[in-house]
């Protein structure tokens, strides 16, 4: 089969040389619309290089399968397939238009938050990109240095950055924020992210009334309204505080509204809001999508849409590389035919449309992680427990009673041997201990060795008058004596194996 | 002040040394003087022994100390050729091997010493139990050790060896040789016919022993025909009435006691249960059918140039190995692979299960040899809290030491058995050559976790394809 890729209206591409090598290796031609990559700064011939044929916008819109960033203007003809971002959550009529034109469509935007999936999920790779730029367009717009500086001509304290929502943008944005310098404070509803906010060195703020829990599907959900009054409280003490703020809570791709004018009029002169939910119509009361807006109290609100675009480079490869993944999965066969699978939760969960009929939403998909009940406590049986315990002390007990009889009816000699027994056992005990694990092969070899030591035992009884009695103790020296040197030399060997890194 | 007591004085300066010897090797900063000490101590109670046996010798003094000589020379020469010579993945061959070298000496030894006194006409009852019971634990170990060393080296097959009714014939051969030890104690000098029959039944229950046991468990008998051949030498210097070899005895029998128990408690299992044998020898037989055994799923296949990519970008990696990346002599590639890793910034580290190998420790020993640095090389409770925070773990030929069912499901033959938790990791890549079960016997659930991806085939091949793709 054909995979086209056109031209589109930003300068992201669906597809580089590196992912279109992959497609041909998967079977499929490629056609690649002239200028496709301009955007990108990729050019036609790196393409053509990799395999792909260029040609025009109608070769590659009759092509069986397209693939675009989106959104797509333009449909493919009846029996096609279309992969791109098509939004069929807000924008259904687009869906609708293409399931009657007869195309299969995926939706890039609509891929189920399940780990397998994650190599193809093109919302996480864009987020991802949009939370990093947001915090450069931040960095760009604020008065000041995101770290703080020390200069013989005095000191500059570092920026505060609060994000709002810990999701994949959310934690790019911490990420960037954090290596610029700046001290970075987050908040999310969610509170098991605490721990992710925390490993990318943001401090969690924490809010116990304004918490919920995640659904079944890995997105998040909307909150009761206590949670909310609750939220907003965090929201106005933490802007107030904050020279830069990024917002990223989007929830099925509507922007639910989290800062109010009033917060923003709180907010210091010169201070920077991020609408990272811009396209979902904005977190920030006062945003406004696509532009860049001046509060009268000299807040600057950013509501860019295209940040994503704004990077083409890195975004057009991560999308090219999500496409080859799909592609990958549906074509099972390795031989250029797509087949669609509607039973694979994943390709389910993206394909919108399919035999002229509308398919979204998808079924919900279950995430084994959170749908897995939690195991039970274990049941401590304490009276078995007890039991054993009084078992092996009664055990010891009798051990040490029969050991004291046994010396005290053994003659005096005999009874000093048990004592030095006693003694080295105990001394053994505390002296193996301590023996580190990675040591255990070379203690092995020299007890090995060192229990050769019965050498002593056969070398003088060499001596004896009976032949028999020399030949016996003959060859017992031997073998007590190959395994002294043996297990010391290889003791040694073993030992000078081991060396520390860093070459000391 | 006679060559006695100074003979005794020496074997005291012996004794601490060895005692300071096996606490050198606590630490690998102590453990090469440790082995110094040791050797100092063996040559001092050598020193000392050849004047004694010279000194008291029955026979022209040349004589003894030309047979002294020779037997000297050739332990020297054999030992020195093995040292030299053995592969690191056949260390397990050869200390089962010199174990049985233990135990041979220790027989011997009992014969010696019981011609010698036959001879003379004494009949101490104290002597001969002695005696009987150094024979009975050194021909144990005797035959222990061969059968552990023709197991490991592949020589005989692995797999268990069940007869009918085994526990009751080691518990008959038991019961046989006490008998036999009344008769040979009431029989006194003329006691040889009991003494030799019951060293056949000895060599008997010893062959037997580690026979019932399979190769899964061999690290546990290892460690279990240290601790005999300790136990061996200490009967002998009751025997003798020798205190060096008591304490060093001694010594090595409680240091093979501790390992077998540190061994037990890393698979979960009861020291009575190895010894009784039969792991892996119910319904759920390595080789055996693995569809039908625990829960079956999809698992996610993967190139090596996709885990190169994953490798590159990983802020921090563990490697955690079995010994099926020895088997497939990978370790090269692999410590290639995480010097590789290193010099890119990423933080590679090594997660080693108490019992991966085929003894206590093996595996540290197989990557020191492959120029791994031990301080990046971790044991299990050092690297399980960090692998939450490890964005990449390779599984190279280990299986049910990253089990997830033995803390997930009650049922499964291993539950409870402490593991590496690889599975809370961001990514887990599994190199393996099939889908077949490890030793226990039991299909492994993080084969179908959703972060596993299986990467199939020779590991060595794999790693070198990795290394090339870096």
């Amino acid at each position: 089969m054909r995979i086209g890729v056109p031209r589109e209206q930003g300068r992201l591409v669906a597809a580089t040389p590196s992912s279109v090598s992959r497609l041909v290796a998967l079977g499929y031609d490629v056609v690649v619309e002239a200028g496709a990559g301009a955007g990108a700064s990729l050019a036609d011939a790196g393409y053509a290089a990799a395999g792909a044929a260029v040609g025009s916008a109608d070769d590659v819109w009759a092509a069986d399968v397209v693939t675009a960033v989106g959104p797509v203007d333009r449909e493919p003809p009846a029996g096609s397939f279309l992969v791109a971002q098509l939004g069929p959550a807000t924008n259904p009529g687009r869906v609708q238009a293409l399931a009657a034109g007869g195309v299969t469509a995926l939706a890039l935007d609509a891929v189920p938050r399940i780990s397998r999936a994650q190599a193809l999920d093109v919302l996480s790779a864009l987020s991802n990109v949009a939370g990093y730029r947001g915090v450069v367009e931040a960095a760009a717009e604020y008065g000041g240095m995101f770290g703080g500086q020390i200069t013989a001509a005095g000191t500059t304290k570092p920026a505060t950055v609060f994000v709002i929502g810990a999701g994949v943008a959310g934690l790019a944005a911490i990420g960037a924020a954090v290596s610029l310098g700046a001290r970075v404070r987050a908040f999310d509803v969610r509170p098991e992210v605490a721990e992710q906010i925390e490993s990318m060195g943001a401090t969690f703020v924490r809010a116990d009334a304004a918490t919920q829990q995640v659904s079944a599907d890995g997105y998040a959900s909307a909150l009761t309204s206590d949670q909310e009054a609750a939220a907003a409280r965090v929201y106005a003490a933490e802007t107030a505080a904050a020279d830069v703020v990024v917002t990223t809570a989007l929830v099925r791709g509507v922007a639910p509204r989290t800062l109010t004018a009033e917060m923003v009029a709180g907010m210091r002169p010169g201070s920077v809001i991020v609408d990272l939910a811009a396209s979902g119509g904005g977190n920030c009361e006062l945003t406004v999508p696509g532009e860049r807006v001046v509060t009268p109290g000299g807040v600057v609100v950013l509501g860019y849409t295209d940040l994503p675009a704004r990077m083409p480079r890195h975004t057009s490869e991560l999308v090219g590389t999500a496409v080859a993944n799909l592609l990958a999965l549906v074509t099972p066969g390795k031989d250029g035919h797509l087949v669609l699978d509607l039973a694979d939760p994943v390709v389910r969960g993206m394909t919108v449309a399919h035999a002229g009929e509308v398919l979204w939403p998808p079924p919900p998909v279950a995430v084994t992680a959170s749908a897995a009940a939690p195991p039970p406590p274990p049941v401590e049986d304490k009276d078995a427990a007890r039991r054993r315990t009084l078992a092996s002390r009664v055990a010891l007990a009798l051990g040490v009673v029969a050991a004291g009889l046994l010396v005290s009816v053994s003659p005096p000699s005999l009874a000093g041997h048990f004592t030095v027994l006693a003694l080295a056992v105990v001394v053994g005990f505390y002296v193996i201990s301590h023996v580190s694990h990675s040591l255990h092969t070379p203690l092995m070899a020299q007890t090995n060795a060192v229990s050769g030591i019965i050498l002593v035992g056969a070398l003088l009884q060499i001596g004896s008058s009976s032949w028999v009695v020399t030949l016996l103790a003959v060859v017992a020296a031997a073998v007590a004596s190959i395994n002294i040197f043996g297990g010391f030399l290889v003791t040694h060997r073993m030992l000078g194996m081991f060396r520390r890194g860093g070459g000391a | 002040m006679n060559v006695t007591s100074v003979v005794q004085a020496v074997y005291l300066l012996a004794a601490v040394l060895f005692i300071l010897s096996l606490a050198g090797l606590s630490k690998q900063e102590t453990a090469r003087r440790g082995v110094l000490l040791g050797m100092g101590g063996m040559v001092l109670a050598l020193a000392a022994t050849v004047g004694l046996a010279l000194e008291r010798s029955e026979r022209p003094v040349a004589v003894t100390a030309a047979l002294i000589v020779l037997v000297l020379v050739v332990g020297a020469a054999v030992g020195t050729w093995r040292a030299r010579t053995v592969e690191m993945t056949q260390m397990p061959e050869l200390i089962a091997l010199l174990h049985s070298f233990v135990g041979l000496a220790a027989v011997l030894v009992g014969y010696g010493s019981f011609l010698t006194d036959a001879a003379a006409g004494a009949t101490d009852t104290v002597h001969l139990v002695e005696v009987f019971v150094g024979v009975l634990v050194g021909a144990v170990t005797f035959t222990g050790s061969v059968v552990a060393f023709l197991k490991l080296s592949a020589r005989i097959r692995s797999a268990p060896l069940t007869l009918p009714g085994r526990n009751w014939l080691n518990l008959g051969m038991v019961l046989v040789s006490v008998l036999l030890g009344w008769w040979f104690a009431r029989a006194a000098t003329g006691g040889l016919l009991p003494l030799l029959l019951m060293t056949v039944v000895a060599l008997a229950l010893g062959w037997h022993l580690v026979a019932a046991i399979g190769g899964g468990d061999m690290p546990v008998v290892v460690s279990m025909l240290n601790s005999y051949s300790g136990w061996a030498a200490a009967a002998a210097g009751f025997m003798l009435g020798n205190d060096l070899l008591i304490i060093t005895g001694a010594l090595v029998g409680s240091s093979g006691a501790i390992l077998s128990y540190l061994m037990c408690k890393a698979m979960n299992r009861s020291f009575v249960s190895v010894i009784l044998g039969g792991f892996g020898t119910g319904d759920a037989t390595a080789g055996g059918d693995p569809s039908a055994v625990g829960p079956q799923g999809e698992h996610r296949e993967t190139t090596a140039p996709a885990v190169a990519a994953l490798l590159t970008a990983a802020r921090s990696v563990v490697i955690v190995p079995g010994y099926g990346m020895a088997v497939a002599k990978a370790q090269y590639p692999v410590a290639d692979l995480a010097a590789r890793l290193g010099d890119r910034g990423v933080r590679v580290r090594f997660g080693i299960h108490p019992v991966a190998g085929r003894l206590p420790g093996h595996m540290n020993v197989l990557l020191a040899e492959a120029r791994v640095p031990y301080d990046v090389v971790e044991g299990m409770d050092e690297i399980n809290g960090d692998l939450p925070a490890t964005d990449v773990v390779l599984v190279i030929g280990a299986n049910d030491t990253v089990n997830p069912a033995a803390q997930d499901d009650p049922s499964s033959p291993i539950a409870g058995m402490p593991v590496l938790e690889v599975w809370k990791a961001a990514d887990v890549v599994v190199f393996k050559r099939s889908m077949a079960t490890g030793y226990a016997g039991v299909q492994n659930p993080l084969f179908f976790r959703e972060n596993t991806q299986m990467l199939f085939g020779d590991a060595k091949d794999q790693v070198e394809a990795i290394l090339r793709e870096l």
